[in-house]
């Protein structure tokens, strides 16, 4: 019983800030008061208006859409060559494609940042997309490979003795049998890129900014509640798509939290 | 081999990136230009001065404190995660844990400068703009990690173990205490390391719940290379925190080896 209080309240912590975003957001007035003093739906409209937020969404759309699309091919190959196929030094190896998960992100911000001023590159995309495939690369990887894992080798051996060619064995076998894996990997590259935020303020200008790029450059010059409706829209978008990959791809097993009942 | 050359391609960008970031911490700045000059140690001096090793002993507290407080904070909701009979709450949890690690640094960090003003809550003390709303958002920002670390980690216990011990006549604290926990502990360690490493290059829960006021590393880095444009002394940050960075998952992967051979 006790127990049951300790998670709900911390639960409760978890979601506190998103349920005032929320209350906030409706919120009639340009400073914010609880209890609202009415609804409104002003915000909203400024959100939605504001020309400096459209101009990051098409650049986030760019970005996201670029890394994403480079990314799955070359993560899913990676993770292939990790889970099935012998390899020397496998450990090394995947130690050095999963580290941008771990590697500070003002480092890499800057480091691209030099990198790009160097060869005269922050006038366009190229380097935002650049970085951003580093940075999604690991997501790939890792739900391609959680996938990889279970594909029983026997069914592709199976093919290939009916004289299935190889490439016909991966387009009509293994890729099916890894549905699931690629899913999660596109889940995770749109998600991890589009909520990109460190590395990108170091590359980006205000032409080539992404969404959550705008959205800081915001909240550090407005207070006003704009960015809770812009939030909350954010928020809504990330909970149906957290839910329907719940309800498609068990993220449990993806997650590897188990169930031995 | 052929299929990971496009991977490993993509990584020797990064690679480059980190060596101009590593060459410019050591070239001399010339103040209003962004050209360099010479090698100097000039830069990697001025992180060790006083006014800059603030920063660094407060990131240090910062991390560890996030540490333990998400540790603490995360281990209930991770056994009820992994546990729970009830497949619907076991779902939902995993929804509510994972909505906030999917919504984005902005947009939490955003959230917490309304929670923590005093607009919505008469906070009896200042919260924003302080040492203590930073670390609130720094273990809110942590916990669905944690979680997700620990809740594997927790599943993948073997429940004969408890049953036994149980059957034995052992209370479930006693339980938890004396099985559940130390079975955990690989968990635990990864968990931590992972965290303790993230919290130290933190930059927008510090960046906007800090107000200027309270500054982490990964601060001062930005407020050199983009305010100041003094990329050679931001570049020296920037490689202090790489170097803690890479120094703690060695510790990491030495210490998961070791454990690796007890969980298995």
């Amino acid at each position: 019983m006790i127990g049951r209080v300790v998670v709900a309240l911390l639960v409760g912590f978890m979601t506190l800030p998103t349920v005032v975003v929320v209350i906030a957001s409706f919120n009639p007035t340009a400073i914010l008061s609880f209890p609202p003093a009415g609804l409104s739906l002003r915000w909203y409209e400024n959100a939605l208006t504001y020309s400096q937020f459209h101009r990051a969404a098409v650049n986030s759309l760019i970005v996201t859409g670029a890394s994403a699309l480079l990314a799955l091919p070359v993560g899913t190959a990676a993770a292939l060559a990790l889970v099935r196929r012998p390899l020397r030094a496998r450990g090394f190896w995947s130690a050095m494609l999963l580290s941008p998960l771990i590697i500070p992100g003002v480092a890499v911000g800057l480091g691209f940042l030099i990198l790009a001023a160097r060869f005269g590159l922050l006038v366009n995309h190229v380097v935002l997309i650049a970085a951003h495939t580093v940075l999604v690369l690991p997501f790939v990887i890792r739900s391609v490979a959680v996938s990889a894992a279970n594909v029983d080798p026997q069914l592709e051996r199976a093919a290939a003795s009916l004289g299935a060619r190889p490439w016909r064995v991966f387009r009509r076998v293994t890729l099916p049998l890894l549905r699931p894996g690629l899913f999660a990997a596109l889940l995770f590259a749109v998600i991890v890129s589009a909520n990109e935020f460190v590395v990108s303020l170091f590359i980006s200008t205000r032409v080539t900014e992404i969404l959550p790029v705008a959205m800081f450059t915001y909240v550090v010059n407005y207070t006003d509640p704009t960015m809770a409706a812009l939030s909350t829209l954010f928020i809504a978008a990330t909970f149906v798509v957290v839910f329907l990959a719940d309800r498609v791809l068990r993220l449990s097993r993806i997650l590897r939290i188990e169930d031995h009942r | 081999m052929i299929l990971l050359l496009p991977a490993v391609g993509v990584m020797v960008l990064l690679a480059i990136a980190l060596a101009a970031l590593l060459q410019f911490s050591v070239l001399e700045f010339i103040p209003g230009s962004l050209r360099t000059g010479g090698l100097t140690t000039r830069n990697l001096e001025a992180v060790l001065k006083p006014q800059y090793l603030r920063y660094i002993w407060d990131t240090v507290v910062l991390s560890a404190l996030t540490t333990v407080l998400t540790l603490v904070a995360s281990y209930p909701v991770a056994y009820a995660l992994a546990r729970s009979r009830s497949a619907k709450l076991r779902s939902l949890l995993l929804v509510l844990t994972l909505a906030p690690f999917f919504t984005g640094a902005i947009v939490r960090t955003y959230a917490w400068m309304l929670v923590l003003g005093t607009t919505f809550i008469p906070w009896p003390v200042k919260l924003l703009f302080e040492p203590a709303g930073v670390l609130i958002g720094l273990v809110h920002f942590s916990m669905p990690t944690m979680i997700l670390i620990l809740a594997a980690a927790i599943s993948h216990i073997d429940r004969t173990y408890e049953h036994a011990a149980a059957s034995l006549g052992a209370r479930p604290w006693r339980v938890f205490r004396r099985v559940t926990l130390p079975l955990s502990m690989p968990g635990v360690a990864s968990g931590s390391l992972v965290v303790f490493a993230w919290t130290f290059s933190a930059f927008p829960t510090p960046e906007l719940l800090g107000g200027g006021r309270v500054k982490m590393i990964a601060n001062v880095v930005k407020d050199l290379a983009l305010d100041a444009f003094n990329w050679p002394g931001s570049a020296a940050f920037a490689a202090v925190a790489l170097a803690v960075t890479f120094l703690l998952l060695a510790v990491v992967t030495r210490a998961l080896a070791r454990a690796g051979g007890a969980a298995a």
